[in-house]
């Protein structure tokens, strides 16, 4: 009960602090809307290449597309963590008797808020260009979204309290992110890459994300992928949440 | 266990370990503090930068473990107990602590309902707390947009919301000015009198000698001496008195005179001034005077002071700790 109680506070207080700069959360958004605009036409006849489960352009695209958001869209949000640790805001919550995972937890959630009204944005900006989708599938794949917007956010928000300064994290993020979305196949299918790039792709777990969620658009329920990726990003976020929570609690030794 | 200690520390110890070019340093801050501070007292720490200060605060609000030592605060151990310390000290650190993307008002309420009050009660405490610190015309405001003073004011108001039984205040009044010192020392004196122990560090010898009960002087992370601001000023010796005369010819001559007739601790001329410390200084100065005007030396002018804090801090460590506060 604690926990819950602590975690309202704290995500309301997050959410209140975004919420007063809204419009931080479109220009969140502007990277994927440009692919949308300007590089999707260029697949134009993609769609009916081998490896395309989905058919037409948009609906292989769009899936890795707003993977591409929850990657990008949460891997940066440790910077204003670092602003609260230099000005003594996470200390000053730590000799309070507040839920230690509750200060992490308050922000993730609101991440994840800010992560599902992006992706039903773009998911709505995409259906005039093409998108056609299965309703329950793109729900779901939300949970994906969900999971790895988790990972990233936990990611960021651990080396933000290792190390406490802007210039260690921006490098430190910009290794991650890019590697791990080619990798992972959000432009183009990995069925077409070579078989080495596609070996190198199945260490990365975000590649099985982006498989589970093009097989939820297209509603291809039966596809093993999709438990693949449920299970592997789900493990992932809870390691990733500890490790945060465990950078948090080594803060005050 | 004593019941009135509210916080008692044995040996405390406090080592970092960084690391310079990959070679682990290590950097003993708190070297083997024993200290004993009892319910209901303003107890001071007086040191110059470095001093161990911060980090004895830190350690003592659970933010950092000690290295070693027993430490127990309002009778709970500070290791296994971090939980009942937490809900009944407060702390406002040296850089403070208030969230600058909130206003005064949500940090006020959010630290409050932090420490399990309810969010009605929390609003009320927060406006209370407002009103009492005369923050009233900018609460609303973003913090970001404070002056140095305002924030140091929520900062101080943030450690104090949930009514702690011990307060933490690390060089609370730095950056105040002197209107906003003042009040704040009669709120730490009125806290006091509500039965709140407080242990405050500063650099101001003046407030140290003002609030505090008990000083204690420290030093490379350890306490050099400790008392009352009486205890330690009289433990330095005497009084100074400094006479001046109209030229140095009858300086010296007085010089003579006041050998012969007083035992002094130490006299010294300088020009046509002579400084001398001598005990009892305010009964002694009367006799003095006649003695030198019946001796036909005039004296010109002269002024008694008692010693200060920073005499005291010269006489344990050798260094002035207005100097060494400057030096580093
Ligand atoms: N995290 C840390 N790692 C390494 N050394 C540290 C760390 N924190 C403090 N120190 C060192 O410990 C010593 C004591 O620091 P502390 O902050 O307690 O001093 P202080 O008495 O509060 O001084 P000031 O008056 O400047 O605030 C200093 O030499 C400081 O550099
Ligand atoms: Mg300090």
């Amino acid at each position: 009960m604690k926990l819950l109680h602590d975690v309202r506070l704290m995500f309301v207080n997050n959410l209140n602090h975004t919420l007063k700069s809204p419009v931080f959360i479109f220009i969140n958004m502007f990277q994927p809307l440009m692919y949308l605009v300007l590089y999707m036409p260029l697949l134009g006849g993609l769609g009916s290449v081998p490896g395309f489960t989905g058919g037409n352009t948009a609906n292989v695209f769009i899936p890795g597309l707003l993977v591409m958001q929850a990657i990008f869209g949460c891997a940066f949000v440790g910077f204003p963590l670092i602003d609260d640790i230099r000005s003594g805001v996470i200390h000053r919550y730590l000799v309070t008797p507040v839920s230690r995972s509750a200060i992490i937890l308050g922000k993730v959630l609101r991440d994840v808020v800010v992560l599902l009204a992006q992706c039903i944005l773009i998911t709505l900006v995409a259906i005039p260009f093409g998108l056609t989708l299965s309703v329950p599938g793109f729900l779901l794949s939300l949970v994906l979204y969900i999971f790895i917007g988790i990972i990233m956010s936990c990611i960021s928000y651990s080396f933000a309290l290792i190390y406490k300064v802007e210039d260690s994290l921006a490098p430190t993020m910009n290794t991650i992110t890019l590697p791990v979305s080619l990798l992972s196949g959000i432009f183009l299918p990995l069925a077409l890459a070579p078989l080495w790039l596609q070996y190198l792709a199945k260490i990365n777990p975000f590649s099985y994300g982006v498989n589970a969620t093009r097989d939820l658009f297209v509603g291809n329920f039966q596809s093993i992928s999709i438990f693949e990726g449920f299970i592997i990003t789900g493990i992932i976020a809870v390691v990733m949440f500890y490790w945060s929570l465990h950078s948090l609690k080594k803060m005050a030794t | 266990m004593n019941s009135d200690y509210v916080i008692e520390t044995k040996r405390l110890q406090k080592v970092f370990v960084s690391k310079v070019r990959g070679e682990k340093r290590q950097v003993e801050a708190v070297k083997g503090v024993d200290l004993i501070v009892k319910r209901g007292q303003i107890f001071g720490f007086l040191g110059p930068n470095g001093a161990g200060k911060s980090t004895t605060q830190k350690v003592l609000s659970t933010l950092m473990r000690p290295s070693s030592g027993e430490v127990k605060v309002l009778g709970y151990d500070l290791v296994r107990q971090q939980d009942k310390i937490r809900q009944n000290v407060g702390f406002v650190s040296q850089v403070g602590g208030a969230d600058l993307a909130s206003t005064g008002m949500e940090n006020l309420v959010l630290q409050a309902q932090l420490f399990g009050i309810d969010a009605k009660t929390a609003k009320k405490s927060a406006e209370e707390f407002s009103q009492r610190f005369q923050m009233t015309s900018y609460i609303d405001r973003s913090a970001s947009t404070y002056s140095g003073g305002q924030k140091r004011r929520l900062d101080i108001a943030l450690g104090m919301i949930h009514h702690p039984q011990l307060l933490l205040l690390d060089e609370p009044t730095t950056g105040l000015d002197p209107q906003s010192r003042a009040y704040l020392w009669t709120e730490i004196q009125a806290l006091k009198t509500d039965g709140v122990t407080i242990l405050l560090t500063t650099q101001y010898m003046d407030e140290a000698d003002k609030l505090c009960d008990t000083i204690a002087i420290i030093d490379h992370g350890q306490i050099i001496v400790q008392g009352t601001p009486d205890e330690l000023k009289s433990s330095v010796g005497g009084d100074t008195i400094v006479f001046s005369f109209v030229s140095s010819e009858i300086a010296c001559k007085a010089e003579v005179l006041l050998n012969e007739h007083v035992k002094l601790e130490l006299l010294q001329v300088t020009d046509n001034s002579i400084y001398l410390t001598i005990k009892d200084g305010e009964r002694t100065l009367p006799d003095l005077l006649r003695l030198l005007d019946g001796s036909g030396m005039h004296v010109q002018g002269v002024t008694l002071s008692r010693p200060s804090l920073d005499d005291v801090f010269l006489k344990y460590t050798g260094r002035s700790l207005r100097e060494d506060g400057q030096k580093q």
